[in-house]
């Protein structure tokens, strides 16, 4: 880390310690907008980056994009901060200029066709997204879409939607979202540096930081308990069973860490339509693993609603499977393995 | 809480180009050799390989040229062992050597016994086998008996180390040995001792394992003779050494590749456009590979930045060897094929030999529930 990505850090982890409380989290599942908060983000230039100063952006790199995400994951933030970074980059990618406030972006789910019709001077969206993460409450939607043969970007304002609300297993907005030839704020052909499934591999980017941050939790808080509950006499950290467990949980946070880590460094070298992959199936299966463990190692009370470990662990349940879950990308991953044929397997990976 | 530091890094330069002359190097020397002998891995003996591999440069690559060494850096090594692994390279009658006896040598070794051992490994001339478990004594090594006593122009051993791979087929061993008895402190009196296989007073017996193999041998040492001038460091510093000599042992890319061949052979049996279900196994699998090679490199990183990464190096080793052992596992329950041993296809051979051999892999090195502890107590919890 360099001295702009520790103090990045740093301001993360001080505002989120100070702001992101259980209260918040359960206000915000109640369907309350952290306005408050959100304001926080965008004044301490969380939001935007990695996004070029002259766009409004911070003017970082992915590896600072990366710091929060993981940040937001650790603390549960409720707020579509990865939505914003990645549709923002979409937008700063195609040379379309970025609101300030939160975006989100659309269509999220592999399969999902949303069309631009040119209309006069401007374009009009029709189509439906389901699952769109605060589709009905972000200030814009950032779409993916064709217009006239050509996969575009636009930009919609929010609110427009036909929305049907809906939420994850964390009570995040997951809204499906219908627009019938709605306005568009502008639009332009999909940019040059942009793979056609950016989206996807955005969306599936910034949930692995944030699962790599939500295991940073799971560890730290399932070490914190274990040695301070006491049973038989003595600490549940002194017992060989809980150790072997958490040693366990402490290598899928390692290799989680590592995969985002990779796949953002490899965002700011270029292309990471291999790493993005790797990332999501490996941070996704750490996951799932890495609930398991850190309730087994909390008993009871980690199962209840009053302890905080299940903002994080129903976080990561729903994050593992949104983008694409880890068969989506093993398959696509494993097609371009096996065609490129056995002995080409080494070569490949160490060429990334 | 203490959290672990796995940082990426770029390969250097010169790394990269030593991938291209080993590739080449190992392209040349194994041109013909079936998946099923690749499948050995570092697990394969090859005396006249070895001294090709010397020969070229590419053992004690780290070392001081004035021992026979090279002076290249730590990952210009590293990419060579893990080309040779990926290959499936013989690599065994250097790989102790070149790995922790010369490192422990260079360290703790006196200049004579620097000069007449590391040139020689460096030649790939020198097997070593690491004498350090006893009947009574593996997880638990401190508890080791096998007696080192003081006696005119040297020592007088008697014991028994056992699980000492390649005994039969090496030139020495790296041996610990109690040099004294300290009631309730079994830490103390150990010493490590460089001992000549061929010494009187030395029997070598076959341990031959679940597969048949002769790999494993126990070693008696009775009133053999070891002269002082073989004492390596200071007489009753040996657990400090040893747990350095550990560490080497425990860091490299050797903890996450023993299957890689099993792999490498998958893909080519199902071929190049295969179902989802086969598809998303492989995905799967190279996404785990992918991940260790970057915790493996990093782990490589901070050894040659000087720092001491002895916990980040038991998680490669914990995960690693999890997943290498996890391999024959995937491919039963996505084929359900029979795994052979000396007749079916090289795919089927491949298999046969990994489950096999797969429960030794989170056994050798340290177990995996001594390594979880040691990542436990870096986690603050004990």
């Amino acid at each position: 880390m360099n001295e702009t990505q520790t103090l990045l850090a740093d301001t993360c982890t001080r505002l989120f310690t100070a702001e992101v409380t259980p209260a918040l989290i359960e206000s915000a599942e109640k369907g309350t907008w952290p306005a408050a908060l959100w304001q926080q983000l965008e004044e301490n230039g969380l939001t935007l980056p990695q996004i070029p100063e002259a766009q409004g952006g911070a003017g970082g790199q992915w590896a600072d994009a990366q710091l929060v995400l993981s940040a937001t994951g650790r603390f549960a933030v409720p707020l579509p901060v990865a939505e914003t970074m990645i549709g923002a980059w979409l937008l700063s990618a195609s040379r379309l200029s970025v609101p300030m406030g939160p975006i989100t972006v659309a269509p999220v789910r592999h399969g999902e066709k949303l069309t631009l019709v040119r209309e006069g001077a401007s374009w009009k969206l029709s189509g439906a997204a389901v699952r769109v993460p605060w589709g009905a409450s972000a200030g814009h939607v950032v779409v993916v879409a064709e217009g006239e043969g050509k996969p575009m970007v636009a930009l919609i304002k929010g609110g427009i939607a036909k929305a049907e609300t809906d939420v994850n297993l964390a009570k995040e907005p997951r809204d499906t979202l219908t627009w019938s030839a709605a306005p568009v704020l502008a639009a332009a052909e999909t940019g040059h540096g942009l793979p056609e499934d950016a989206l996807m591999l955005g969306g599936a980017m910034a949930r692995s930081a944030q699962m790599a941050g939500g295991l940073e939790f799971l560890l730290a808080q399932s070490v914190k308990y274990v040695t301070e509950r006491v049973q038989f006499g003595r600490p549940l950290a002194s017992f060989q069973a809980i150790q072997q467990n958490l040693a366990l949980l402490a290598g899928h946070t390692a290799a989680a860490g590592m995969a985002a880590q990779n796949a953002f460094a490899a965002m700011d070298g270029g292309e990471a339509g291999f790493e993005i992959a790797v990332a999501k199936i490996r941070t996704g299966e750490a996951s799932g693993l890495g609930a398991g463990i850190a309730h087994q190692a909390h008993g009871a009370i980690g199962f209840t609603y009053e302890h905080t470990l299940h903002f994080v662990t129903r976080r990561l349940w729903s994050w593992r499977a949104e983008f694409g879950a880890e068969p989506y990308w093993a398959m696509k991953l494993g097609r371009d393995v096996a065609a490129r044929g056995a002995d080409a397997l080494w070569p490949y990976l160490t060429s990334r | 809480m203490p959290t672990f530091n796995f940082t990426l890094g770029e390969l250097p330069l010169e790394a990269q180009k030593v991938r291209e002359e080993i590739r080449d190097f190992l392209t040349r020397e194994l041109s013909g050799r079936s998946a099923s002998k690749r499948a050995l891995s570092w697990g394969g003996f090859d005396r006249e390989f070895s001294r090709k591999l010397g020969e070229a440069g590419f053992i004690g690559m780290t070392w001081p040229k004035k021992y026979g060494g090279h002076e290249r850096t730590a990952l210009e090594r590293y990419v060579v062992l893990e080309e040779s692994l990926a290959a499936g390279a013989p690599t065994s009658a250097h790989w102790v050597a070149d790995r922790q006896s010369g490192p422990l040598l260079l360290r703790f070794g006196t200049e004579e016994q620097r000069q007449r051992f590391l040139p020689r490994i460096a030649r790939g001339e020198l097997a070593f086998a690491i004498g350090m478990s006893e009947p009574d004594s593996g997880s638990d090594l401190a508890s080791i008996r096998t007696r080192a006593e003081r006696v005119e122009g040297g020592y007088r051993v008697n014991g028994t180390k056992i699980w000492t791979s390649n005994a039969h087929l090496s030139d020495y061993a790296i041996a610990l040995f109690r040099t004294k008895v300290v009631p309730d402190k079994k830490h103390e009196g150990l010493s490590q001792f460089l001992v000549d296989l061929k010494s009187e007073g030395i029997s070598i017996r076959p341990i031959i394992d679940l597969a048949g193999g002769h790999h494993f041998n126990e070693v008696h040492f009775q009133n053999c003779f070891v002269p002082d001038d073989m004492l390596v460091g200071k007489e009753g510093d040996g657990w400090k050494q040893v747990t350095t000599e550990l560490a080497f042992e425990r860091s490299g890319p050797e903890r996450y590749l023993s299957s890689i061949q099993l792999v490498i052979e998958l893909i080519r049996e199902v071929g190049k456009d295969p179902g989802e279900r086969t598809a998303a196994t492989i995905g799967r699998l190279t996404a785990h590979l992918a991940t260790l090679r970057q915790m493996s490199l990093s782990v490589a990183m901070m050894l040659q930045a000087g720092q001491n990464p002895n916990l980040e190096a038991a998680v490669v080793k914990d995960v690693g060897t999890s997943f290498e052992q996890e391999i024959p596992e995937v491919v039963h329950a996505l084929l359900g094929i029979e795994p052979h041993l000396a007749t079916g296809t090289q795919f089927e051979r491949t298999f046969g030999y990994l489950v096999e051999h797969a429960p030794s892999f989170s056994l050798r090195g340290g177990t995996r529930e001594v390594l979880r502890g040691i990542i436990a107590r870096g986690l603050g919890l004990r």
